[in-house]
């Protein structure tokens, strides 16, 4: 219920791609024009899914949209990445996953096989992260104006006991943990759209997260402060989110932020900062500094986890930011991504 | 050799910090600029300026080949290529720098054909792929990108493809740091040299800024240790009274650089008489223009370029910040009305420019976070 003095503070003139990036722009749009229109007098930090309460029961919900191209890439395609992030919002609220709606946005002359290819992926990506799709709805646009398909989910799912995570609880000396290598998916989709004639062995990562966070939790309980899922906008928008949130600073070692050969080799390439490509299949978690050990043990004990890591902590400065240490004693800031990632000249 | 990973060892880093550190003289304060945009970005990137002493200062110079291009050229080309049957193509890095009424990307957003492509190679297979429309490349770039643009001239004339054609905005690193060193607001003990346009150019080119200006240059690479590995020997010449230029960057550049390149740019270019460059003024003989020869294919010669002079906003600082005389924190737009979202100039936004740089590795670090790693 907007009140009646909600004020707009987005003052640009039209949409721009970057609105969409997830990065500075998207929350802009999201805090300046839907926030003071649909979200009340005093929303409070915007996580992934919303908390509701019906008749004494907490159940979590949240939406998403997906629109990639190419529609398939190695690792997977467009109907998982739906299951699996939708799933993945609500895991990292603390969720797990109980029923999904699916919309489908068609563009009039779509082959009815590769509409088919997608209903069947995500079929088979819900049946493996254990959610029932509970029903959908269908609209066709004419040519052109849809790029082929767009997918629509929304979710919900049942709160786990013992889960409390805000960025409120998150605490200075808290350890930051990151589920497996960064930069898989984007630098997947990237190179499939064949405009750089670059080759590497790499699958999106894509993939239903809730038996890491299922395991974490179990093991820790009230010790895991914070989760996220960095999908658009990397890991660095994600913890740049929370930096703001909590107002402490993030330290991260970059040492220890695992990483493929191949997505660091096309970074370097291509000017991109690893931190702000899309990752599809990990979640990032803060965790109280005495749980931290058996959180990190707990990963790497499951199937999935075998590559999580601790790759930073934090600290009171510098003060909601996110700072990248290296080895040998030199830092910088690392911000939330800016536009989409383009790479550079020379 | 990966050529990444060892450029950065930390024992290597380490080692070449302390030399510098023993080598740096406590009763002078040194004064070195880094010609090229690349360098600075990676002494950012890396935190390099977090191992060097107190007495030894990194300037930023104009080694930004986007940064230095005034206002007015962009309205040309985005002018230009208003027309409806037109593709722009450029570079990523100009996607977001600021035109008069907006940016490349927000011409994008208002209905103009604007393309991202990787090369100029690319724009050139735009043209085969779409023969109803006119593609026009937007080139950019010092030495080191002008003889791939010269070699996509040289086939689109060999192919007789005729919906091609080049924006020239290349421009020479010479001039540019001869306007630095006679400028004089600046003091300099030496120059760290830009890498990737030496590939092309080689070393010869930087004999006058040692022997007629007595300062010491060495060309370096980009990694950690390349640019630390540069400082050491500046300081040892400096410590010894010499000035020399040197080769850092042996893997990649030649000392003679690379004729066929050379032999490229000299067959499709020629240098403009003067061209005007922000922050520095109109500079004789400091820019590439397309020859008669390729007129078929320079955008200028076929088409009607406004040719509009924009002056840059009053407040903004960006030719002081491209000299050096400014860090870019001292600008009085910087981090206020001037933010990469929001740039007022180039410098905000290039992935070379120096206040990029600074906004985004830099400017907000606590000053004490060097000394309170505990790693």
């Amino acid at each position: 219920m907007a009140t009646p003095a909600a004020k707009i503070r987005f003052r640009e003139p039209q949409i721009e791609m970057a609105h969409g990036a997830g990065g500075k722009a998207s929350r802009r749009l999201v805090e300046g024009l839907f926030a003071p229109l649909l979200f009340g007098a005093s929303p409070g930090p915007l996580g992934d899914a919303a908390h509701i309460q019906i008749n004494g029961t907490r159940i979590a919900m949240t939406t998403d949209s997906f629109v990639v191209k190419p529609l398939r890439f190695p690792g997977g395609s467009i109907g998982e990445l739906a299951i699996n992030g939708t799933v993945n919002d609500l895991a990292v609220s603390g969720a797990r996953a109980e029923a999904i709606v699916v919309t489908f946005v068609l563009e009039a002359g779509l082959p009815t096989e590769i509409l088919e290819a997608e209903v069947r992926a995500m079929g088979e990506a819900a049946e493996k992260a254990g959610v029932r799709i509970a029903g959908g709805d269908t609209k066709v646009v004419e040519h052109g104006a849809a790029d082929k398909m767009y997918i629509s989910t929304t979710g919900i799912g049942r709160l786990l006991t013992g889960v409390e995570i805000s960025p409120q609880s998150v605490q200075r000396g808290d350890k930051v943990l990151l589920s497996g290598p960064i930069g898989d998916h984007g630098i997947t989709i990237l190179l499939a759209r064949g405009d750089l004639d670059l080759e590497a062995e790499l699958r999106s990562d894509t993939r239903s997260v809730f038996p890491l966070v299922d395991k974490l939790v179990q093991g820790v309980g009230a010790g895991v402060r914070w989760m996220r899922d960095p999908t658009r906008g990397g890991v660095a928008t994600s913890l740049n989110e929370l930096a703001r949130d909590c107002g402490h600073g993030i330290v991260l070692f970059e040492e220890k932020i695992p990483m493929r050969d191949s997505v660091r080799g096309a970074c370097e390439l291509l000017g991109l900062d690893p931190l702000h490509i899309a990752n599809e299949g990990q979640f990032l978690a803060i965790v109280s500094a005495e749980h931290a050990e058996r959180a990190l043990a707990a990963l790497r004990a499951t199937p999935g986890g075998e590559e999580a890591a601790m790759i930073g902590e934090v600290r009171e400065q510098p003060a909601s930011c996110v700072l990248v240490t290296t080895l040998y004693g030199g830092s910088r800031i690392v911000d939330m991504l800016v536009g989409d990632p383009l790479p550079r000249i020379c | 050799m990966k050529y990444v990973d060892e450029f950065r060892s930390p024992e290597l880093i380490s080692r070449a910090g302390e030399e510098i550190r023993r080598l740096a003289d406590p009763k002078r304060h040194y004064r070195i600029m880094e010609v090229c945009g690349g360098h600075t970005h990676a002494i950012y990137r890396f935190g390099l300026k977090d191992l060097l002493p107190e007495n030894v200062e990194l300037i930023h110079g104009p080694g930004c080949p986007v940064c230095v291009l005034p206002m007015g050229r962009i309205d040309d080309g985005l002018a230009l290529a208003a027309e409806p049957n037109f593709i722009f193509a450029a570079f990523g890095d100009m996607m977001r720098v600021p035109g008069t009424h907006g940016s490349p990307l927000e011409y994008k957003a208002r209905g103009m054909d604007v393309r991202i492509v990787y090369s100029p190679a690319d724009a050139l297979k735009l043209a085969r792929n779409n023969p109803e429309k006119h593609v026009m490349f937007f080139a950019i770039g010092f030495e080191t990108t002008a003889p791939s643009t010269a070699l996509t001239l040289v086939r689109a004339k060999a192919e007789g493809l005729r919906n091609f054609s080049v924006f020239c905005n290349h421009v020479t690193i010479i001039p540019a740091i001869r306007a630095i060193l006679d400028s004089p607001d600046m003091r300099l003990d030496g120059f760290v040299g830009p890498g990737h346009v030496s590939t092309v150019i080689g070393c010869r080119p930087y004999d006058w800024i040692a022997k007629d200006e007595g300062k010491p240059v060495v060309v370096s690479g980009f990694e950690p240790l390349d640019i630390l590995q540069s400082i050491v020997m500046l300081l040892r010449q400096l410590r010894n009274g010499e000035a020399k230029v040197e080769n850092q960057y042996k893997r990649v550049v030649p000392w003679e650089g690379n004729s066929a390149a050379l032999r490229a740019m000299a067959e499709v270019f020629e240098l403009r008489p003067y061209f005007e460059w922000r922050g520095l003024g109109f500079i004789s003989q400091s820019a590439l223009k397309v020859r008669a020869s390729y007129a078929e294919w320079d955008s200028e010669q076929r088409f009607t370029v406004p040719g509009v002079r924009v002056t840059d906003p009053k407040a903004a600082q960006c030719g002081e910040v491209l000299k050096g005389v400014l860090k870019p924190a001292q600008c009085k737009l910087f981090g206020r009305e001037c933010t990469p979202e929001q740039p007022v100039g180039a410098l905000m936004v290039s992935s070379e420019g120096s206040c990029a740089a600074y906004f985004n590795y830099e400017h907000r670090k606590p000053v004490t976070i060097a000394s309170s790693m505990a790693l």
